[in-house]
């Protein structure tokens, strides 16, 4: 089970240019600065806008061949934890949680029993019947990382999904994450700017420039000889 | 002396007294209305046969407008909204002209159009289908009038829904009718509850297209506000009692859905 990535994505004068493959079970960080392009590859990923040129493989399926095939959002079985989270405001959490089952066809009790699961998992039950503007940034955080990880997706795309807490909730919810991503099977891909998010989080990194890779390796390996750019970034994120 | 430079205390009896003002404005006729009914009056006005006829006659008229109202205005509007194509400018002005058109107008537009011999009116005739000076034809009226309303809150209401939303749905597999259903619809709530309701009451006071394209026939096209003016030419009285009546179930209708969306905020 891996991810295979080769295309080219055409934006009025912006252009993303991928060639990238990641196995399952190591988490890979996708770290760029504002404008590099991480937003287009999310859109990209989940089916939202389509590539230019090339394919896009998930274990051993084909999600998009350009211009000829592209698989709708419904049919590519991702999990995604959106920017901003876009948890539903009219649903409890739980029924937030078990909404990707129910789109399955899975009986609604059976599929909130899950989620209810779930949710103990992450420690939230008690907040199971609550809306979501009375969740903290923390518990909403959970909710809709369990929303995306109960229907057991082959890839699991995260787009800044530490964004909406502060800085003191942020660190411990690094390592919280890096847990529960640890023990999710399939590709699990975390697009941040912060490289500390990526650094607490990530076995791997890809980093993104303009539209392009420019460079990728093990977390601890690309941060001890940092190309000059990821060198930059470094320095920006020490205290 | 602004409002902006001044205290807030002096702002807010300002702006109280205006808006007081324009309470009493409207709160006054009603208040003259009910003055002029004595309940034994509007007891018997109640209980006449045509009153009851013409009360329950609006509320059906009104009643299948709304849901053609929703049938139609909800895809309209959900259209309007969402997809860019041309001429939506135009098509959006065409809609909202029945706002402003005066309703006499309307009918005598809807008349050319389903008249007998109207645009329609000779190919709809073969296949049996009458509308003018039918109850269809009311309702086909109140539905030209009231439509304007539903679909033009619902537009607006359906453009600010965060589209994050209903991708977010899609990615964990929801069908488009599901994200309808369980993302679009309860985001734009509020909205729809206000837009029917807006909806109903013009329907329910429609008068002046109705009399034009389905005439004022008692049992078959004799709403409320026509058998009002019915009344009126010649029995004044009677005429006040039936329009407090209109008036009381409206209100009723406009309290109840307004405050269920005020609750809901």
């Amino acid at each position: 089970m891996s991810l295979e990535v080769d295309v080219t994505v055409q934006r009025g004068e912006f252009a993303l240019e991928l060639a990238f493959s990641l196995p399952a079970g190591e988490t890979v960080a996708l770290i760029g600065p504002n404008g590099s392009g991480k937003s287009t590859l999310v859109d990209l990923l989940a089916g939202l806008v389509p590539a230019t040129r090339g394919t896009v493989v998930l274990a051993g399926r084909t999600l998009e061949r350009a211009p000829t095939l592209r698989l709708a959002p419904q049919a590519r079985g991702l999990g995604v934890v959106f920017q901003g989270l876009a948890l539903f405001p009219s649903l409890s959490a739980l029924d937030n949680v078990a909404y990707g089952l129910r789109a399955r066809g899975v009986a609604r009790a059976r599929a909130r029993a899950e989620a209810r699961a779930w949710l103990e998992r992450f420690e939230i039950a008690e907040l199971a019947e609550r809306r979501i503007g009375a969740l903290s940034g923390g518990q909403a955080q959970r909710v809709a990382l369990a929303r995306a990880m109960i229907v057991r997706p082959p890839l699991l795309l995260l787009d800044e999904p530490l964004s909406a807490l502060d800085v003191e909730a942020r660190a411990s919810a690094r390592e919280l994450l890096r847990g529960w991503l640890a023990e999710a099977p399939g590709v699990k891909l975390l697009v941040t700017h912060d490289l500390a998010d990526a650094r607490a989080v990530a076995d791997r990194l890809l980093v993104l420039d303009r539209g392009r890779l420019v460079a990728e390796g093990p977390v601890a390996q690309l941060l001890a000889a940092p190309p000059p750019f990821l060198a930059a970034m470094v320095r920006r994120s020490e205290p | 002396m602004s409002l902006r430079t001044g205290r807030p205390g002096q702002a807010h009896a300002v702006l109280g007294a205006l808006g007081g003002v324009a309470v009493v404005f409207f709160a006054l006729p009603l208040v003259a209305l009910v003055g002029r009914v004595t309940p034994a009056g509007l007891w018997a006005q109640l209980g006449s046969p045509g009153v009851q006829q013409a009360l329950r006659l609006s509320l059906e008229v009104s009643l299948i407008s709304l849901g053609l109202c929703v049938v139609f205005g909800f895809p309209l509007a959900f259209v309007l909204a969402r997809v860019a194509f041309p001429g939506r400018a135009l098509v959006r002005g065409l809609v909202s002209l029945p706002m402003v058109l005066p309703p006499v107008v309307g009918g005598i537009a809807l008349l050319a159009a389903f008249g007998r011999r109207g645009l329609l009116g000779g190919a709809l005739e073969q296949v049996g289908v009458v509308l003018p000076f039918t109850t269809a034809g009311a309702v086909l009226a109140v539905t030209f009038v009231a439509m304007p309303f539903l679909v033009t809150t619902l537009e607006a209401a359906l453009a600010t829904v965060d589209p994050r939303l209903e991708q977010a749905a899609a990615t964990l597999g929801a069908s488009r009718w599901r994200v309808l259903w369980t993302v679009t619809l309860p985001a734009v709530r509020p909205s729809l509850t206000a837009g029917l309701a807006l909806c109903w009451a013009r329907g329910l006071g429609e008068f002046g297209a109705t009399i034009t394209f389905a005439g004022n026939l008692e049992g078959r096209t004799q709403t409320m506000p026509l058998a009002v003016y019915d009344a009126l030419q010649s029995d004044p009285e009677a005429a006040i009692t039936l329009g407090l009546v209109l008036l009381a179930v409206s209100l009723t209708l406009l309290t109840a859905l307004r405050g269920h969306i005020g609750r809901r905020r």
